[in-house]
Order: C-alpha cells, then structure tokens, then sequence
C-alpha cells in the first residue's frame, strides 16, 4: 500500500503542474496593464513601468510562469495589494476556515446520503423509500444560497436558534461551542445538495448490488437481512459511492462560496469573490492553486480509500 | 418517437415537471409582449412594496422595480443563458469525446489529460478564475459554466466513441475509403447523439442553477440588467428585512431546476432499456409466497422423507405476463439419499431449488402453490428468522458460477467464518477459523492455510468451487442444494469435486439433490432423478433404471446427446427446437411440439405424472412400460 501511495503521489506531480500552467495563462490572458489597476491615480508612466519591473511583469510570460512557480515551491505567492500581506497568510486563513465548514458539511452529506440510500434501496417502492426520493428532489433543485436565506429567516430570525452569520460571536465569543453553534445552519445549507447526489446514487449503487448473486449466497448461508444490507451490500455498493464522494468534496467546496456569501463566513470563497471585484489577481492565483492542489491530493486519499476497499484494484 | 413519449409521460412526476417547465417556457417567450412594466424603472417611493399590492402582483424591489417584470424578464434570461451554456458545453465536450476515442493513441491521451487537469479543479475555481480574467459580466459567466462542464461531456462521450470505433460498421466503413470526418458524421455521431441528448437533460438544470449562482455572486449579469441569480443576489442585501425580494427569484430557480431535473430523469429513464423491463428491482429476503396457495396435507407415514417438495408452484410475475417456472412439483430425498433433477436451461430446476428456502428473487417470483416441509415443518410458512436459522445451518447450497457467488471484497476465510458464526454466536472468532481451516482441508485445498487470506479473485475456478463446497458443510448441513456446481469447471477438476461431494454423502449421510444437465454426472453420483421440462418433472425413477430403460421420449432424448466414451458407435443426437415459453404453454404434453413420437391426443388436455411408487412418467404413449 505504501508504493501505491507514493505512486499516486508521483501521478499527481503533473496534474499539479497543469494545475499551476492553467492557472497562470489565465490569469494572463487578462486584458489591460495590472499595474494601472494597483497604482489606479498615480499610474503615470514612469510609476506604471517601475512597477511592473518590481513584480517582474516586464520578463517574458514563460519565464514569469517559471519565476513564479519558484517562488510558489518556496512558499512565496505574492503580496495581495487590496489586503496588504503576503497572499500566502490571507489564503491559508481563509481556506482553513473554509475546510472547517466545508468539512463538516462534507461528513455530513456522506454519511446522511448513504444512509438515505442504503434505507431507499432496501425498502425499495416503501413508504420510505418515496418520501426519501421526494425529498432528494426537493434537495437536488433548491439552489444552496438560496437556501441558506430560507434557513436563516427560518431558524435564526424567526425561531432566534442559530446566529444570523459570521463564524464566531464578535464580543465574548470563541470556542469549540461559539464555533460550532455558527456552524450548524451554513454546514446544513451547504451539505443538503451533495446529500441529495449521494443519495441518489448510494440507492442505485445498492439496488444493482442487492441483484448480484453474492447476496444470494449471504442469504443462502442464513446471514441476517441487518447484516446483508449494511455488510455485504453496503461493502460492494461503496466501490461505486467512494469515487462520488471524491467528486461530490468538489462541489462542496465550490458549494461553499456561495455560502460564505450569504452567511458572511470569512473562507477561501468570500476572498475569491471579492479579491476578483478588486481585481487582486496574485491573491485570486494563490487561492485557485492551493485550494486546487488539496483537491488533487484529497483525491489520492480517495484513490487510496477505494484501494483498500477493493482488493482487485493493483496496488 | 411516440413510443418514447408515451413511455415518457406515462411517468407521472417526469409530465409534471414537462408541464410546470412547459408554463414557464410559455411565460419566458412571452414576456415582451404581456402588459408588464418596464423591469428597469424605478419608483423609490414604492421601495418593497409588498406583493398583492396596487400595481405590484409581486410587489416591487429595493429600488421599487416591479417585481413581477423583473421575474419575467429574469426568467427569460436565465432560461437562455443556461440553454446556451448547455449547448456549448455538449458541442465542444462531445467534439472533444468523439476526436479522442475515434482517434486514441496518443490523440486521447493527450486530450484526455487536458480533461484531467480541468477536472483537477473543484467546478467554481475554475468558473471563478476564467470570470477574474474574462471579467464579469453575463456572457463571461455563461463561457465559464459551459467550460467546466466540458469534461463531463468529453468523458462520457469519449467512453462510447472508444466502444463505436472498435465496431464492424466502422471498420467497413475504414475499409470503403470514407473520410475520417464523413465517418464521424455518418457512422459514429448519430449514434451517440441520443447520449448526448441523455447528458444534455440531465445537466442544464445544473447550468442553470451555475450561471444563477455567478450572477448571485455578482459576477454574472450587471446592473440594470436582471438574471433570477442577480435578482436573488441583490435581494441578499435586505432579505431579513424584506424577504419577498429574494424568496420570489428563489423559487423561480428551485422551479426551473426541479422541472428541468424530472423531465432530465424521465427522459434518461424512458431512453435506458434496463429500466424498461424494471429488471432493477431488488430481490426480497425471502421469496413471496402467495396468501391464497394451496398447502397439500403432511405426509405423516413412517417412512416419510427428510425434505418433502409438494406440488410446489412458482411463477414470475413480469408487468402483466405470468411466467410459469415450477408447476405443481413434488420431490423428495431421506438421509443419504441423492437426487438428481435433470433438465435443459430454463426447465425450472434452479428455480425449484430456490424455492425450498424461499431465495428465488423476488420481485418478480411469487411461489403460488404447494408446500415444502422439511420433517414436516412447511417452511414456505416459516416466520423470516426460522427461515434463516434453516438457510445454511440444515440446508446448505452450493452454486454454479463461484466467481459471482462469493464476494469478492471478503477473503474466502472470513467469508468462510462468517458461514459458521452466523448460525452459533457463541463460537469465538479463533475457533471459528480453526475450523474454516479444518473445511479447506476437507476439501483438499492445498496451502489451506495462506488460502485463508485470498480474496475469491486470486483463486482458481476449482478452488473456488470447493470453498463453495466448503461454506456449505460449514455447519454440518442435513440437505444440500447443489446446483449445477461443476457446470463452469474443467472435467478432471469436475471429477475431484464429485467423488469429494460423494465421500461426504457417504460418511456424513447427508443429503444432496443435484441440479445439472448432464446425464454422465447423473449416472455417477444419483440413486434417484428426475427429469424436468418446462416446469414440470416429466420422469422419475431410480437412476440406472431411467438410464437403462426411458420411458418419456424427452428423457430418451436427452440420454442420446451424452457423448459415449470409447465406444462412440451410437448417433449423437441433438434435440431440434427450443423448451416453449412458459407464459404461455400449450394444453396437452409440453414436449409435443419437439417430439417425434407425437399424436393427436398429446396436444389436448392435461397429462399427468402417473406410474407406480418407485418410477413415474408424463407421456400417454411412453418409450417403454414402467417396470
């Protein structure tokens, strides 16, 4: 298991790189002079070329791109103009900030998802079954953001359970409790779509499985129904769930931009947004690299998830 | 096409959602001409006027814009943008998915890691990052959803293509001298089309909701101009004081995407040929058995058997058509005793088999009629948890094909273990292993030790079967259900497993009913057989007495097509035709229509099995008398 792991590990070098070269010429094809952008009232023509001799923008665009993935591989991304500190500060930050909610909205849609589907599947056309199904449909169309509105005038104006937003109470707040009482409505507003998609699939992936004929022969040997479910099928179903959940973090994470928007959570997304309207482009770079980079590595987890599962996989 | 569309609608939440998104494609077209206000004029004095007030269907905006307008108009364009982003997004993804897997080599891999790299990107980065450098605006955002959904068009398509272009019709069309480009528009696109199609409507809903989402952010369309995202993104603003702002552009989108989702899964559902059969059913834990059979009365006389099938029926019940697969059986074996139950594919033997502890998959079999008692206790009565005590610990199975029987992410050992800790919690994990060890070595598999760990996969067809063999004498079982175990096997290794399953008979005195369709496998192993077709048993009677002497023209049939070793002076002789269907049988002997000895009267009225204690036969003119 340990050379697959660093097999994967060296699979992933060149997606990262690509990762690294598309972001760059992007960002390159952006029209207009950045420096006019940073100096805005005092770009006059001797300042304009100063600058861009500073941030090395007067080099060739390759040799730039080499230069700044140096200087990424020594931890140095750039200075953010509109926060005034190293972008790597600013986007380290705020992308933990973002794993906190996008994490726990994340366990939260896997384990809700499966076991919705694992309970569609073997009550299939059951009472349960339809309502699950229902449900998921209702959760699968309902755009997050749009969501989290319902949910805050629902349980945070209305009701007074949960603060409006933020992540911590500004006065006298802090702590695990503090924290985890923001929490609750943003992570649940975040985590209803990928549930719905789990869900889905987790019943489809059971009821293929429930039809092969190593369940027969569980119900053959006298293995319980609990047992042949939640063992037997379960185990099987989770070689096609474990590769959904890896594309589902996705889009959890991109789920969560929005709901840093609604619910003023200082994460990665909120920056994004804003760094783009400021057109910070060094910080808009450094945070697509490294919140593209985890999820390249988190998908080797993924990878490694499924291998331990599946002993037919070649490690 | 009719047929698709009434397969479509005849799903009822896929015409709701064609009906609900039919309206506001309705409204969308024709916003410019209903008497609306103008979206864009604002009246600052009217600022959240609520809905239903004068003027103000939906009340107005922050800015005492008409909301009912602006929602309209929104709708319009956000119907559109998603429509476009669709469009594009399956243009260029399924020409990518096409060039890669009609070209390969080193075309795909290329293209194909480009794919990768984009899909390295959680969606909305990448959205985010063409936006920052586009700049915001409605038709940048549109480029930035059609880009990221790319992969998932290039993929889908790029699997089909490589299945396409690998097929004869391609080939031939390589060989007439067609051009690359005329054999992709002519042989390979119209044949993913209906995929594309199929992918198209199950994500513009997403494109929708993504291209709303950019908007909300800001990042989309910009003011004066409205899409239902940006309406909802500026409503965010002052939605805990003046929610109808934002609660109406919401559930405009909830309801697009939801129409847009369920005509999405109906058209994909209407187009999959597996869904049409409803062969995705799951099979029950127990097989249904009809509350109205008819239960024969026990068979209490001192002799009575071990397990005794009685006038079993089972169906299978497939929308309307009823399928007869076991009518009216009646089998039975004492300790020690082998059964053989002889027949070609589809005659109902595994069927039969399946029923005695209620494991044919149901939905769709339903076990209509008789009784099958094990000392006299119907099991087709049994509560769940007496069924399962039963499974495994007194009637044990052993089937066919090893490798889809076992499963394939358990070792064989815990596989193994898990056979006896089921039916006797109280055996420690250690032991239990000690005696999976013991059963390996019963069966004579080499190196049983090391292969305890080997998952079913790392192990040959024979070795298989015997852990087959093995997990079914697990618990010292009374019965034992073969069926068909040495069908997929090799013929020195389908001999090993004979004898192996014969000495066991001997020196545990346990009894095996064996299902094949192999007359030879017969002759070595069975006291008994009995010969089914189409669902009923046709002849029975002592093995070498059948063999010696047929009396049903089917079973002389079926004996004449074993190959006789050395000898080889015999005809080998094939059975023309095929068993009937059995929704639909014919009155009269069901075999008539493939027999040669057939008259007028076997193809009337109903034959039955009749003869003396020891044989028996379903023929009004048999090959020879019973003895």
């Amino acid at each position: 298991m340990g050379s697959y792991i660093l097999k994967r590990l060296v699979a992933a070098i060149p997606v990262l790189i690509g990762v690294s070269v598309l972001v760059f010429f992007i960002m390159a094809m952006i029209p207009g002079d950045p420096a006019l952008a940073i100096l805005g009232a005092y770009a006059t023509p001797e300042n304009v070329a100063k600058l861009n001799a500073d941030l090395g923008l007067d080099k060739p665009l390759v040799q730039r791109y080499f230069i700044w993935l140096g200087n990424m591989l020594t931890g140095d991304f750039g200075r953010s103009y509109s926060q005034n500190k190293p972008v790597i500060d600013e986007v380290m930050g705020r992308f933990g900030n973002t794993l906190i909610l996008a994490g726990v909205a994340f366990v939260l849609c896997s384990i809700l998802g499966i076991l919705a589907g694992v309970v569609s599947a073997a009550r299939q056309y059951g009472l349960a079954d339809k309502a699950i199904t229902f449900t998921v449909l209702i959760g699968i169309s309902i755009p997050s953001f749009f969501l989290g509105m319902i949910l805050i005038i629902l349980f945070a104006l209305k009701l007074r359970m949960f603060p409006v937003s933020g992540m911590y109470l500004i006065y006298g707040g802090g702590g695990l409790a503090d924290l985890a009482n923001h929490l609750v409505l943003p992570a649940s507003a975040l985590a209803v779509v990928a549930t719905g998609v789990i869900a889905r699939l987790s019943r489809s992936a059971m009821l293929e499985v429930l039809r092969q004929d190593y369940i027969r022969t569980a119900r053959a040997k006298g293995v319980g129904e609990r047992r042949v479910i939640m063992g037997h099928a379960l185990k099987a179903a989770m070689v096609s769930i474990i590769p959904v959940l890896g594309i589902q973090a996705g889009f959890v994470v991109s789920g969560a931009v929005y709901i840093e928007m609604v619910f003023d959570w200082p994460g990665i997304g909120q920056m994004l947004v804003n760094a783009i309207s400021q057109r910070d482009l060094l910080l808009v770079q450094g945070g697509v690299v490294v919140v593209a980079a985890c999820y390249v590595l988190f998908n080797i987890v993924v990878d490694v998830a499924q291998a331990l599962l599946d002993p037919r996989i070649k490690t | 096409m009719t047929a698709f569309l009434k397969l479509l609608f005849r799903n009822r939440l896929a015409a709701m959602g064609a009906v609900v998104l039919s309206i506001i494609l309705v409204l969308a077209i024709l916003t410019p001409v209903l008497p609306l206000q103008d979206p864009n004029i604002t009246n600052t004095g009217d600022r959240f006027a609520r809905p239903f007030t004068e003027g103000y269907l939906l009340g107005a905006d922050h800015l005492g814009r008409d909301q009912l307008s602006r929602l309209l108009h929104g709708t319009r364009t956000s119907l559109m943008v998603g429509a476009i982003a669709a469009f594009l997004a399956a243009f260029f993804g399924s020409a990518i998915g096409i060039i890669s897997g009609y070209f390969g080599k080193r075309t795909d891999n290329i293209l194909m890691r480009l794919i990768d790299m984009l899909m390295a990107f959680p969606y909305i980065l990448l959205a985010l990052a063409i936006v920052a450098a586009l700049g915001t605006g409605l038709i940048n955002a549109l480029i930035a959803v059609a880009a990221v959904n790319i992969p998932f068009f290039a993929r889908n398509i790029r699997g089909i293509t490589v299945g396409l272009s690998h097929r004869e019709f391609v080939d031939a069309a390589r060989l007439a001298g067609k051009g690359h480009i005329r054999i992709i528009l002519t042989e390979v696109l119209p044949n993913v089309l209906p995929v594309i199609v199929i992918a198209m409507s199950t994500t513009v809903g997403w494109m929708i909701l993504e291209t709303a989402g950019l908007s909300f952010l800001g990042l989309g369309s910009q003011p004066p101009d409205s899409d239902l995202g940006s309406m909802l993104g500026q409503a965010k603003d002052h939605f805990t004081t003046h929610p109808h702002t934002s609660i109406i552009p919401g559930i405009m989108i909830f309801l697009i995407v939801m129409s847009v989702n369920l005509l999405g899964d109906g058209v994909r559902d209407a187009l999959d040929p597996r869904l049409r059969s409803g062969a995705l059913s799951r099979p029950l834990p127990v097989t249904n058995v009809a509350k109205d059979r008819n239960v024969p009365a026990e068979d209490t006389s001192a002799n009575a058997a071990l397990l005794d099938i009685q006038e079993l029926e089972t169906q299978f019940h497939v929308g309307d058509r009823i399928y007869e697969a076991v009518g009216k059986v009646s089998l039975s074996v004492k300790p020690g005793e082998c059964l053989g139950i002889i027949g070609e594919s589809g005659s109902g033997k595994s069927v039969t088999a399946l029923s005695v502890t209620g494991l044919v998959a149901s939905p769709p079999g339903v076990i209509t009629g008789g009784a099958v008692r094990l000392e006299g206790d119907d099991l087709l009565a049994a509560k769940y948890e007496k069924l399962r005590s039963v499974r495994g610990n007194r009637i044990a199975y052993i089937f066919q094909d090893p490798l889809s029987t076992l499963h394939p992410l358990y070792t064989v050992g815990d596989q193994l273990v898990e056979a006896i800790r089921v039916h006797d919690s109280r055996v420690s994990k250690s032991a239990a292993r000690a005696r999976a060890l013991e059963l390996m070595k019963q069966v004579r598999i080499p190196n049983a030790e090391s292969r305890l760990g080997n998952y079913p996969h790392e192990m040959s067809g024979g070795m298989r079967q015997r852990v087959g063999i093995a997990m079914s004498l697990a618990n010292e079982p009374d019965i034992i259900i073969a069926d068909e175990p040495t069908t997929a096997l090799d013929v020195t290794v389908q001999a090993q497993i004979l004898a192996l399953l014969n000495d066991l008979r001997r020196e545990r005195g346990l009894a095996i009913i064996f299902i094949t369709h192999d007359f030879g496998v017969v002759a070595q192993l069975c006291d008994r057989v009995a010969v089914m077709y189409a669902g009923r048993i046709v002849e029975e009677g002592p093995t070498q007495a059948v063999l010696d002497a047929p009396a049903h023209p089917y079973t002389k049939r079926l004996i004449a097509c074993v190959p006789e070793l050395g000898g080889g002076r015999r005809e080998l002789a094939a059975i023309p035709g095929l068993p009937p269907v059995v929704n639909d049988l014919p009155p009269g002997c069901h075999f008539a229509a493939r027999c040669d000895k057939c008259q007028p009267e076997c193809k009337v009225g109903y034959i039955a099995l009749e003869g003396n204690e020891k044989r028996t036969v379903r023929c009004i003119h048999p090959e020879e008398a019973l003895a």
